[in-house]
């Protein structure tokens, strides 16, 4: 309505906005930044965890190949490869949106209440509230089990290999992070949101770590397509050395990790978009 | 054109409070039609659960009516929510817009970031705000080690920092000693009549209200029920100041000036409860009378509190 805009809203000169519109997010991550780093042995300490429980999860990997050869095609090479991407991904995904699967207690402790009061979009205020640096250390070993798979597989390189790559990092980090929002959105429903939402975040971590192949119907239908997690890191392994695809789809299906990504954002978005709605009491 | 800061017609927000398998609407606030002008500073008061919060949400765009219209500084608070956000403040008693384990120092840098203030407009608020609310010795320190008067203070200038034109307090004094309340409320008085600040403030207090409204809103279920001045609500209720007086020897009766009743003793004799309205009778003059019967030892004043003028006025109406 163009008179509202005039009315009581005229009688004294605001100043327009000083610095970027990104000026805003920058100066909470980096005060979180400095925060973290300020408390180093706990920092430290945390890292360390962080750093036990990738390590953990490699060895399980590890140990599973000590009685079996290979899983559903994959040897132990071929798996250090979904496992890095998918972990080396979920990790990053996690140490920038992490906190978004936590909204009961922004909900509980009126964070979130409080973004409603400063000009900026709630989901852009949620995701940039915070940082974990700590998450650091759990990459590093996705990244190490990356770059190992990297090296014992025999790949033919060149601007496809790469670019291939490129493309699997990229749109597997922006699918786990959709993950994280589409959690936060449904547990503004849920009361134990997180427990509920864990199944599908973590599980669909775990799921990522995994061919494809040894998969029964209805965990194609979940992880494969629904929470697209077989995108991330399985399906791109497969293109790069050339192995079994599941569900009928071309070896080439690697390629079409961003698609997931936007599929998985429409759906965060939505889930969002539904659970503020429900938040306000507009429906929903 | 309108200059109202406020406006509210035929408000209403209903919940479905779950009971056993079947949903019951409640009403939360009902057919609400509210105008503050800019300047004012309305007292909105009412019993726990009778919609105040509520219509806090409304106004600030966190919740969206069931029916009726809203304006906040003459904006949809739910569809421009981001621009009225530059417009208001609010300090939610129970919500901290601080960050816990930074200084408060830290973040106001932080929310003069947010608001996007430039740096000297900033600086001289923050100087303002510091020097007006004695922020000074604690500005250093980080939140969580604050004591909740010290940190109500801080919230209270975190909300003002970008010179908002509406200010919503929502309990600000809860649990405050005497002295921080005090100082928050000079602050407040100071605050509007310096830069024409429009200030709501809900509370169960009534010295707030005596203090920094000189209009009152009192709501009951949802529904407004009276809309005036402190003084016209307690001349209706006849809300009156309790006196306990401490008598060095036992006084068996007291005579007292008119517009003041007495209202019980204990010891036999030694204390004394008296029941005056200020709009009548002084407490000075209270006083003068019950010494002329014994020596005063000890004395307080209970003011009234929101509750019971509130109860008084809901028993009226039941």
């Amino acid at each position: 309505m163009a008179e509202s805009a005039g009315s009581a809203g005229s009688s004294v000169a605001r100043p327009a906005p000083h610095g970027t519109v990104l000026a805003p997010y920058r100066a909470v991550l980096s005060s979180r930044v400095r925060s973290q780093a300020s408390y180093r042995t706990s920092f430290g300490l945390d890292l360390g965890s962080s750093l036990l429980v990738g390590l953990t999860e490699l060895a399980e990997v590890a140990v599973l190949f000590t009685s079996v050869s290979a899983i559903g095609g994959f040897d132990l090479a071929a798996m250090l490869l979904v496992f890095g991407l998918a972990d080396l991904c979920f990790s990053l995904a996690d140490m920038v949106v992490g906190h978004c699967d936590n909204l009961p207690e922004y909900v509980r402790t009126g964070r979130l209440d409080v973004f409603y009061l400063r000009p900026q979009p709630l989901l852009l205020q949620l995701v940039t509230s915070d940082i974990s640096l700590r998450r650091l250390a759990r990459a590093a070993v996705g990244l190490v089990a990356l770059v190992v798979g990297l090296v014992v597989n025999d790949l033919a390189w060149g601007a496809g290999t790469v670019g291939l790559l490129a493309v699997a990092l990229v749109s597997g980090t922006v699918t786990f992070a959709a993950l994280f929002v589409w959690a936060g959105g449904l547990q503004f429903f849920l009361v134990n949101g997180s427990e509920m939402t864990n199944a599908f975040v973590y599980g669909g971590r775990y799921a990522a770590t995994q061919p494809g192949t040894v998969w029964g119907r209805p965990l194609v239908v979940v992880f494969g397509f629904f929470f697209p997690m077989a995108f991330t890191a399985y399906l791109p392994t497969a293109t790069l050395l050339g192995l079994d695809t599941f569900a009928g789809l071309p070896d080439w299906a690697g390629w079409l990790a961003p698609v997931a990504a936007v599929w998985a954002w429409v759906a965060a978005g939505l889930s969002w978009r539904t659970g503020v709605r429900h938040y306000q009491g507009a429906g929903g | 054109m309108t200059s109202h800061i406020i406006e509210t017609d035929g408000l209403t927000r209903t919940f479905r409070v779950r009971e056993g398998m079947k949903r019951r609407p409640v009403v939360a606030v009902d057919d609400l039609s509210l105008r503050v002008e800019a300047g004012e500073a309305v007292g909105y008061i009412g019993a726990n659960g009778a919609g105040k919060s509520t219509t806090i949400k409304m106004l600030c765009g966190i919740l969206v009516p069931t029916s009726g219209e809203v304006r906040t500084c003459g904006l949809r608070p739910v569809a421009e929510r981001r621009r009225l956000a530059r417009e208001i403040g609010v300090v939610f008693g129970q919500r901290s817009q601080l960050w816990w384990d930074l200084p408060a120092g830290e973040s106001f840098s932080l929310l003069a970031a947010i608001h996007r203030l430039s740096p000297a407009d900033a600086a001289a608020r923050r100087e303002e705000l510091v020097e007006r609310l004695e922020l000074g010795e604690f500005l250093t320190t980080p939140v969580r080690q604050l004591s909740l008067g010290q940190r109500m203070r801080a919230e209270v200038a975190a909300a003002l920092l970008h010179r908002p034109r509406l200010v919503i307090l929502d309990e600000p004094t809860i649990g405050l000693d005497v002295l921080s309340k005090q100082r928050l409320r000079e602050f407040l008085v100071t605050e509007r009549r310096d830069h024409g600040t429009t200030l709501l403030l809900t509370t169960h207090d009534m010295g707030d209200v005596e203090r920094l409204c000189d209009r009152v809103v009192l709501v009951d279920r949802g529904r407004t029920v009276h809309d005036g001045s402190l003084a016209a609500l307690s001349r209706t209720v006849g809300a009156q100041r309790v006196m306990t007086v401490d008598l060095a020897t036992p006084a068996p009766s007291l005579t007292l000036p008119d517009g003041a009743t007495h209202l019980g003793q204990e010891g036999h004799g030694l204390r004394h409860r008296i029941g005056f309205d200020p709009e009548h009778v002084t407490a000075a003059a209270v006083l003068a009378s019950v010494s002329t019967a014994a020596e005063v030892l000890d004395l307080s004043i209970e003011e009234p509190d929101v509750e019971d003028v509130v109860r008084r006025v809901y028993q009226a109406r039941r």
